[in-house]
């Protein structure tokens, strides 16, 4: 709370900062259904379930130590794979739009850039569900890839990983996009220039010039899609099936199926301990990214 | 660049891909030859059939005001742009259609276009790595390179951590290291100031010399081109007006535009009049002015309009009137101005026009607002441009 | 150059192609007047037709526009309030409260509804529309004061001065100057939040009881007892409505005072 630098603000500071306490009421709310629930889940974490579905509070490293178990470890790794992947797929995708979209006329830079983000602000399960029609047996995907002539039969799309991937790369593109946009906007086009006069190939000049000049950008987006993938609960729920299970379905099964919350909590706090270390890598990389670039 | 030049300095550039097809041609042909390039954008041409050729070791440069066309030229020649008419032969062979790094040239970018994440050394030694050069063959040149600059000793520095000027040294660097055919400088010194500046001009003029570089530069600023090429070209609206060395493009102006961004230029507007000896009478619009002799060429029309123009430095003041052969009118001084090296005045010639005169050192005289004077100079000296 | 750019410029094109193909099929299917198979069967506005005598469908229309609206004049103020009172906070307290703020962001939204449900289980809270609203305040309040904090940074703190120069107290600078310099912003994290508020799903999957069923669940469950045409319609419209939404807050963000 406010209060306590009081004592060591100067004195116009003092008097200002009765308006400080504006923030209270909005942050005790914050404490009260957010870190108080958070803080549940963690102790919950640690005690045992009771014999109908209820909490024994025993301190006990046991959910833990289940998740070694390899019916969960399988679940944590295939969920680590799709968020990578799909983070990847991101950017081949990603940067050859952001780049198009930073090089075009400065008028149409804002349009491109809403026509990026409008996809991403409508509703995320009419979106995945859009997926559904399109790689149903005799969706479009099978209908195009069969006019195409590049298969036979139709293929088994739907509730496959590969649905899974293509609909969190549906849905997480536009974060991949924004940073890397930003990143390459600031790039001189001018030592694009450079490299190339200096006999750079067009490979050469995208590893050595311009993947070093945009990293704040590249990291800043690859965290953003991977963030969302890796705690990802609707879109493996609904494209993927049994056998393509994410840490958020195992959240859920554990709490609304099985019942069984102290392992729930536990898996919860492993996805939480993911998150917040690629928060830490962006926030690491956000601040060091001011460093050897600045005074360009 | 050809495999059968036997100059030593350019040995190393037998790894670039562009001598691959090397031909063996005359050693008088030139290293740059342009030939009447169009560049359109839209349906404005931004260069217009502009055509020249640059000798080996020659420094020539492209003078011009903003927007005359003359980074497209040099873009043209880098290969960032390719010509919509016209041909750009390099040592002999065409470089339509081959890319920037396949051409044997190197850019000094006005903004010098450092890599912000190599160092210094990174920096000069990116195009030989480019090249696949030898590890202890790039260290060996860079230092090479970067001792020519003088930058012995800053290897390790970021771009960011370096000096305007110094900066301006690792990109040239950067471009000599390769040893290109040519050497392309875009405003070279436009972003250092004034003092520095000079002392650049002075430095890069030696260090092409010594280096014995191919340079085509590209400049705005007349005294710059002046000072440091061999050769000028006066670009503007598209177009080469005069090609020349800076003494003949200076003294012999071929256009009104060329003999006024190149400096101050005296003019009077008026008609030419009857041939009187070896001269021609020319008579000012200004009708309080009196007719004086002009050079012509031969069998010029009496009666047709002209421009009769003449440089400042051209000019004597005396006075009284001078009893010589020599063409003179009468002015008033209207402003003196006082610039330690020298002293300009500015002089009012009949009703409506304003004349610069210049007095150096131990002989100036001591004019003041408002003395009449008397004008003269060399018959030669003035210039007659029709329109 | 050229040939860069052409590869460059047909990749993007696909990606576009990829990010608003399945919507644009969605919401052609939605005319389609076959009622299984994806064969097109000519044009037909039958399904919009039957979504407005669906019942149940109304009324979970009814639940989600009341949460949203609770929700968001809740997060609004609340939110609102953090924005304007950390302004006078000391420069590392601003930090941390910014950074603490984008934990409920980043958290994976799965995470927070069972948090939540935790809480209002072990405290004995029954779950209904009130829970949902509790929670859905929870996750816009950050946008919200994010929102309005970038504005308020960007405001002169010149004109503050000069309006307390000119004899206002802090009340009258706020109520004359800052207030309607912020009016966008606000405005405009109202629309977020309504727009995020109505489309969730995960954390009023976890916090509604029932009685409490909205769109989103409403949906959820039509899409898993199997597709149907009046999803595809359903679909078409909170498309159609969430775009809108987002498109005014953009507009009103955008707009220079």
């Amino acid at each position: 709370m406010p209060s306590d630098d009081v004592s060591r603000s100067s004195p116009s500071v003092r008097a200002s900062c009765r308006s400080c306490w504006l923030a209270a009421p909005g942050l005790l709310w914050m404490a009260l259904f957010f870190l108080v629930p958070l803080l549940l889940v963690f102790a919950i974490s640690f005690a045992s379930r009771g014999t109908y579905g209820g909490i024994v509070w025993e301190f006990t490293w046991a959910n833990y130590l289940d998740l070694l178990h390899p019916l969960y470890g399988k679940i944590l790794g295939q969920s680590l794979w799709y968020a990578t992947l799909t983070t990847a797929i991101c950017f081949v995708l990603g940067f050859p739009l952001a780049y198009v979209i930073a090089r075009s006329p400065a008028r149409w830079q804002p349009v491109l850039l809403l026509l990026v983000m409008l996809p991403f602000w409508t509703n995320f399960l009419v979106r995945t569900y859009a997926w559904m029609i399109m790689l149903r047996h005799d969706g479009l995907a099978n209908n195009l890839l069969l006019a195409l002539g590049l298969i036979a039969e139709p293929l088994e799309l739907l509730y496959t990983p590969t649905a899974v991937v293509i609909g969190l790369v549906y849905g997480y593109l536009p974060f991949m996009v924004l940073p890397l946009y930003v990143a390459v906007e600031r790039l001189d086009p001018v030592l694009v220039e450079a490299a190339w006069d200096l006999y750079a190939s067009r490979w050469a000049v995208f590893t050595r010039v311009v993947v070093p000049l945009t990293m704040p950008g590249i990291v800043g987006g690859c965290i953003l899609v991977f963030i969302p993938s890796i705690g990802s609960f609707i879109t493996p729920d609904l494209l993927g099936g049994a056998r393509s299970m994410m840490i958020g379905n195992l959240i859920q099964h554990e709490y609304l199926v099985v019942r069984d919350w102290p392992l729930g909590s536990a898996v919860s706090f492993v996805l939480m301990a993911i998150v917040m270390a690629a928060v830490f890598v962006y926030y690491r990389q956000a601040s060091s990214a001011d460093g050897p670039l600045e005074g360009r | 660049m050809r495999r059968s030049d036997p100059s030593p300095s350019m040995a190393t550039f037998s790894t670039s891909p562009v001598i691959a097809s090397g031909q063996s041609l005359p050693s008088t042909s030139p290293t740059i030859d342009i030939r009447a390039i169009v560049r359109r954008h839209g349906s404005v041409a931004a260069v217009d059939h502009v055509s020249f050729q640059v000798q080996r070791g020659e420094f020539f440069s492209i003078l011009g005001p903003s927007g005359a066309g003359k980074t497209s030229v040099l873009r043209m020649v880098a290969g960032f742009e390719d010509p919509d008419e016209g041909d750009v032969l390099i040592d002999g062979r065409s470089m339509l259609g081959v890319p920037p790094n396949r051409r044997p040239v190197n850019l000094v970018f006005q903004s010098y276009a450092l890599f912000p994440h190599l160092t210094v050394s990174e920096n000069v030694a990116f195009g030989l790595r480019m090249r696949r050069v030898p590890g202890a063959l790039i260290d060996q040149q860079v230092q090479q390179a970067l001792s020519m600059v003088k930058l012995i000793g800053k290897e390790a520095r970021k771009p960011a951590q370096l000096s305007g000027g110094e900066q301006q040294r690792v990109a040239l660097a950067r471009a000599l290291v390769n040893k290109p055919a040519v050497v392309l400088l875009d405003e070279p010194l436009a972003a250092l100031d004034q003092q520095l500046r000079q002392a650049m001009q002075v430095e890069l003029k030696s260090i092409q010399e010594q280096a014995g570089l191919t340079c085509v530069c590209v400049t705005h600023h007349q005294e710059e081109a002046m000072m440091m090429s061999d050769r000028i070209a006066v670009m503007h609206q598209g177009r080469m007006w005069q090609v020349g060395t800076p003494r003949e493009v200076y003294e012999n102006p071929r256009t009104l535009f060329v003999s006024r961004f190149l400096g101050v230029s005296n003019e009077l507007p008026g008609r030419l009049g009857e041939v009187v000896r070896e001269a021609q009478l020319f008579h000012p619009a200004d009708d309080r002015l009196p007719g004086f002799p002009v050079r012509t060429g031969p069998g010029e029309v009496p009666g047709r309009p002209a421009t009769w123009s003449l440089r400042p430095e051209q000019l004597r003041m005396s006075s009284e009137r001078p009893s010589v052969q020599d063409p003179v009118l009468p002015g008033v001084i209207e402003k003196v101005l006082f610039a330690g090296s020298e002293t300009k005045y500015l002089i009012r010639v009949g009703r409506e026009h304003l004349w610069e005169a210049r007095a150096t050192g131990a002989m100036q005289p001591s004019f003041a607002s408002g003395d009449p004077v008397f004008l003269q100079w060399a018959l030669a000296d003035g210039r007659v441009f029709f329109e | 150059m050229k040939q860069r750019s052409v590869g460059l410029k047909a990749v993007s094109l696909l990606s576009m192609l990829f990010l608003y193909g399945p919507i644009v099929v969605l919401v052609l299917y939605s005319f389609n007047a076959a009622h299984l198979s994806m064969a097109w069967r000519g044009a037909t506005l039958k399904w919009y037709a039957a979504l407005v005598h669906d019942e149940a469908l109304l009324a979970a229309t009814a639940n989600s526009l009341f949460i949203a609206l609770v929700s968001t004049i809740g997060a609004t103020g609340l939110g609102g309030l953090i924005a304007l009172g950390m302004e006078q906070m000391s420069h590392r307290r601003q930090q941390l409260l910014e950074g603490s703020l984008v934990l409920p962001l980043v958290i994976p939204e799965v995470m927070m509804g069972v948090a939540l449900m935790l809480l209002f289980v072990m405290f004995k809270m029954p779950l209904g529309l009130t829970t949902v609203i509790l929670g859905h305040i929870v996750f816009n309040i950050p946008l919200v004061t994010i929102m309005i904090r970038t504005r308020l940074r960007k405001l002169d703190p010149l004109l503050r001065e000069a309006a307390a120069d000119l004899g206002a107290d802090s009340w009258q600078v706020f109520r004359y100057v800052s207030l309607p310099l912020l009016r966008p912003a606000i405005w405009g994290a109202v629309l977020v939040a309504f727009t995020v508020s109505l489309d969730d799903f995960l954390v009023t999957f976890f916090t509604a009881g029932p009685g409490a069923t909205t769109l989103p669940l409403k949906v959820y469950s039509m899409i898993k007892s199997g597709v149907t045409p009046e999803i595809n319609a359903l679909s078409a419209l909170l498309l159609v409505v969430s775009m809108m939404c987002v498109a005014g807050s953009l507009y009103l963000q955008r707009r220079e005072v």
